[in-house]
């Protein structure tokens, strides 16, 4: 009983530290396709980030049990990127079919962002430093959670600072991504602020 | 070696599992049933729903023309839904504007059909069809122009403005592994119904009139869908000044046998560039035209007349020849057809000389 309390405990706090301190995109800078051309209104910034928090949630606990269950039994650890991909690929597909059907209203704020991040780096990043770092099954859910959750928040706070861009002058040259790439190393300094809180 | 089998076996079948896990999800969930589909408040199409209007329409010989194929990137498949399609998405909004919008226009790619709907087309697309076709005549025009004449068999015949173009299907030959559309105007008497005209020119390595100069023979079949376009003849009587180079000549034919055929008298200055006289053609058509049509002149403009030759016409680029004869356009109409370049230089001609924009007419060919 101990044993799970204390899983739980070390899930919260990887939880935290993926959405702080350990921000998968403003540390690793994965997931900056979307991260730049999708960031210029807040609406639909939130609309990825949250199709992102639900992606790497699920995909993350479906590859730790496919590793586990079928990739470390049958010694076939080192396919695991192949089989990470297909299994983000499909689960994207499958899950962009049933909302579609099912819940029109869904699918209009998150499901048409669904196709955009089947390909994004930081799913599969995600899923790949889970099996690096040997997380259990509960911290691995509480590092998807959390890596998607620091994946919202950094494209959030990029949307909001790009609309407040919209009314000042940019250099000609900076326009669009030369602006947001200075400002998302910025945002990642900013960031480094947060190490040391967990220790 | 047995290790191998055994893990490209069990690789594959964990892919297969997840591909019959989709198949059977868009078997059983991603069916929408029968839908309907009103178009213009007037044809129905009865249809399986799930899928974009886009293809839909595609399958149901409607082609909406579209550049990227349907991934939302291009927004050029725009179509006025006027029921059923649900709000507007995040996809679309960076494609329409404001007035699009509260207008209903939508992008057909990213429109699914779950329902029944109503959209609005312009009729012209009704008439846009995939058209097989006989290469019946290839005729020399200049050095690196050609005229092909293509006989139509299935459906037989056509029915376009003149001044609209096609697009010809090009298929995989020897030294291209690809299957490409290439726009080309349409340069026949609209009224000869059962054959299209087009004026080629050489690009050096293009893909399409490489085919077309090498490898097309008369006798072959050719595809092509259309017609397409809005460039056309406006329905004022103004004086017009139309100016073209190379194949841009094509549309001007066109519309000229379309103004024989309806006996407009209109005023029109027809300016050709070349670079050498050796770039001119059709000198005996255009002279026909001139003497069946009250109001028409052709102005051949050479570049570079070679010395020794004695070429008596105008000289220099098109534009000059446009300054030199005309001060005051505020009354013309502008029609053009040619390189972008060209237009560029000919839209700041015209509207120096007075000439109101929205009264400049082109079609660009990159």
């Amino acid at each position: 009983m101990n044993n799970i309390g204390s899983e739980v405990w070390l899930a919260m706090v990887t939880c935290f530290a993926a959405v702080f301190t350990n921000n998968i995109l403003l540390t690793t800078f994965l997931g900056m396709c979307p991260f730049t051309s999708v960031s210029r209104e807040v609406k639909t910034a939130a609309g990825l980030g949250g199709a992102v928090v639900f992606v790497m949630t699920f995909t993350t606990v479906l590859n730790w049990l496919a590793y586990k269950y079928v990739l470390i039994p049958l010694e076939l650890e080192f396919f695991r990127f192949i089989l990470f991909i297909i299994i983000i690929a499909a689960f994207v597909q499958f899950v962009e079919m049933v909302i579609d059907r099912y819940s029109p209203k869904l699918y209009q704020s998150l499901g048409i962002f669904l196709p955009l991040i089947t390909v994004n780096c930081a799913i599969l990043g995600a899923s790949l430093f889970m099996v690096i770092r040997q997380y259990s099954f509960i911290v691995t859910i509480g590092y998807g959670f959390g890596s998607g959750v620091g994946w919202f928040l950094a494209i959030l706070a990029m949307a909001g600072i790009r609309q407040r861009l919209n009314e000042s002058r940019v250099p000609e040259g900076l326009r669009g991504p030369g602006i947001t790439l200075i400002i998302a190393g910025l945002m990642a300094l900013a960031f480094i602020g947060f190490t040391g809180v967990l220790n | 070696m047995a290790a191998f089998i055994v893990t490209i076996l069990i690789i594959s079948s964990i892919s297969a599992a997840l591909a019959a896990l989709l198949v059977l999800c868009e078997k059983y969930v991603v069916n929408y049933g029968p839908c309907k589909i009103t178009v213009n408040g007037e044809k129905e199409l009865n249809i399986q729903g799930g899928k974009p209007l886009l293809t839909v329409l595609r399958d149901e010989k409607i082609f909406i023309p579209s550049a990227c194929g349907g991934r939302g990137t291009c927004g050029v498949c725009k179509v006025k839904v006027l029921d059923g399609a649900g709000p507007v998405l995040a996809t679309e909004t960076p494609f329409l504007t404001k007035e699009e919008q509260a207008d209903n226009v939508r992008l057909s790619c990213q429109v699914k059909v779950r329902n029944d709907i109503a959209i609005e087309i312009p009729d012209e697309l009704f008439n846009v069809r995939q058209y097989e076709s006989v290469c019946a005549g290839i005729e020399e025009l200049t050095y690196d122009m050609k005229r092909f004449s293509f006989e139509l068999k299935n459906p037989p015949s056509i029915k376009f403005v003149a001044g609209q173009y096609v697009q010809l299907f090009c298929p995989k030959y020897k030294g291209s592994n690809e299957e490409v559309y290439r726009a080309y105007s349409i340069a026949s008497d609209p009224n000869a119904n059962n054959r299209v005209d087009l004026i080629i020119r050489r690009v050096p390595n293009g893909i399409c009139t490489t085919w077309c100069f090498d490898h097309l023979k008369e006798g072959d079949p050719v595809k092509m869908n259309g017609p397409y376009g809005d460039f056309r003849l406006s329905q004022s009587d103004a004086p017009m000044i139309f100016i073209a180079g190379g194949s841009g000549m094509a549309p001007f034919v066109s519309i000229l046998h379309y103004m024989q055929n309806t006996h407009n008298n209109r005023k029109v200055k027809y300016f050709f560039g070349g670079n050498t006289p050796k770039d001119l053609c059709l000198d005996s058509q255009m002279k026909e035209f001139e003497e069946s049509l009250e109001g028409f002149e052709f102005v051949p403009v050479v570049a570079n007349p070679p010395e020794g030759e004695n070429w008596t016409g105008e000289t220099g680029l098109v534009t000059e020849a446009v300054q030199r004869q005309f001060k005051d356009l505020s009354g013309h109409e502008g029609y053009l057809c040619g390189s972008p370049g060209m237009i560029d230089a000919s839209i700041k001609v015209f509207t120096a000389l007075g000439m109101p924009e929205e009264k400049i007419y082109y079609d660009k060919f990159a």
